[in-house]
């Protein structure tokens, strides 16, 4: 669609947009307050969510919303609190190999975008092969409106099946690792019995204030 | 630790909630219309809970949903997409083909329905107990967090 006459609005929209990720990726860079680090990181995922809006990714912008910037937010937040609060300054000559790196892949990727079609471009790999088959068959097959659904659920089903099952492993490899989590309930509810014990109508009851 | 100064976090963190739960069961079960399924709606549960973790504290949040049932819900969720799979099995045809859940001709999209969102509960319930599993054993190792922590 873009190929015939540039849209000036949606350029300008891309342009701000990774400008904005590209702000907040020198700012992650240069912080060394982990609350800051991580909160900016969420500000990241949600920016790359709205760039992935624009550019009709509607699937994966969203997943980025949900998981980027609420979820890993939240699992950051928590990991945060067992270490201390800023990172230690790296010296100067340290930060030299990891820039290299940066750099190196930077010039990597730029070189391989050249070879990428445009977005949109009704005759890409992608556009052309097995997505236009799934886009013609999935109704017939499946009676499911949305493409995306029966691809996950009903051709690719065993890949969906293997994704689950890595989350549950994750899962279980960090419960596994950092026990459980039970021992903050565990040492609440102790807490409270020695309070409730040495003076019983002063309880934390009140704050608590019952949801049921 | 027990100061009140959070009430307006409090406050709207509790009509939140709510809404945030609608949200993520519109997205699980509206995922045959519109973009989402079952991993984004397991996220948004899961985020949920742990809003309220991070306003009323784990301890409160694992009262309410303990960890035993975000690992068992996870667990339940594996096993039941691995189910539909058996379930086509049973029925004579090859794993995870729902056309064979109720021995359907070709064209019939009834086993379809079914079958997907059968999965997506699957993905759903892993998705949600794992995450929860993976933020209690992160926020868990702490007593209590207090607002200098931060």
């Amino acid at each position: 669609m873009a190929m015939s006459e540039p849209d000036i609005g949606l350029a300008l929209v891309n342009i701000v947009l990774l400008g904005l990720l590209f702000v907040v990726a020198i700012a992650i860079a240069r912080l060394r307050s982990l609350f800051a680090i991580v909160m900016l990181s969420g500000i990241y995922s949600l920016v790359s969510a709205v760039w992935y809006v624009a550019v009709d990714a509607v699937d994966v912008g969203f997943t980025e919303a949900a998981v980027g910037a609420g979820m890993s937010t939240a699992v950051l937040l928590g990991a945060m609190l067992l270490t201390s609060r800023t990172a230690k300054p790296e010296k100067s000559l340290r930060q030299l190999g990891p820039l290299l790196v940066c750099i190196a892949t930077g010039i990597m990727l730029i070189y391989a975008t050249v070879d990428l079609p445009a977005v949109g471009d009704p005759n890409s790999p992608a556009n052309t092969g097995v997505g236009l088959t799934y886009l013609r068959v999935a109704w017939y097959d499946t009676g499911i409106e949305n493409v995306v659904t029966p691809v996950l659920g009903s051709y690719r089903g065993f890949d969906t099946l293997g994704e689950t099952t890595v989350v549950f492993v994750a899962g279980i490899a960090v419960a596994l690792l950092l026990g459980f989590g039970e021992r903050s309930l565990a040492e609440t509810i102790r807490n409270e019995d020695k309070n409730l014990s040495k003076n019983a109508p002063k309880s934390d009851a009140e704050d608590e204030e019952s949801d049921s | 630790m027990k100061s009140d100064h959070h009430v307006i976090l409090r406050v709207i963190t509790k009509t939140l909630i709510p809404v945030i739960v609608l949200y993520g069961l519109y997205v699980q079960f509206h995922g045959d219309f519109g973009p989402g399924g079952g991993f984004q709606a397991g996220v948004i549960l899961a985020v949920g809970v742990i809003l309220y973790a991070l306003v009323f504290g784990v301890p409160s949040a694992m009262r309410a949903v303990p960890p035993a049932f975000t690992r068992s819900v996870a667990a339940i969720g594996v096993l039941l997409y691995a189910g539909v799979g058996f379930w086509a099995l049973l029925q004579g045809g090859q794993y995870l083909e729902y056309q064979a859940l109720f021995q359907e001709e070709p064209g019939g999209h009834h086993g379809q329905h079914v079958g997907i969102i059968l999965i997506e509960l699957g993905v759903l319930f892993g998705v949600s107990g794992a995450m929860l599993t993976i933020f209690y054993a992160f926020a868990g190792r702490v007593a209590e967090i207090r607002d200098e922590d931060w």
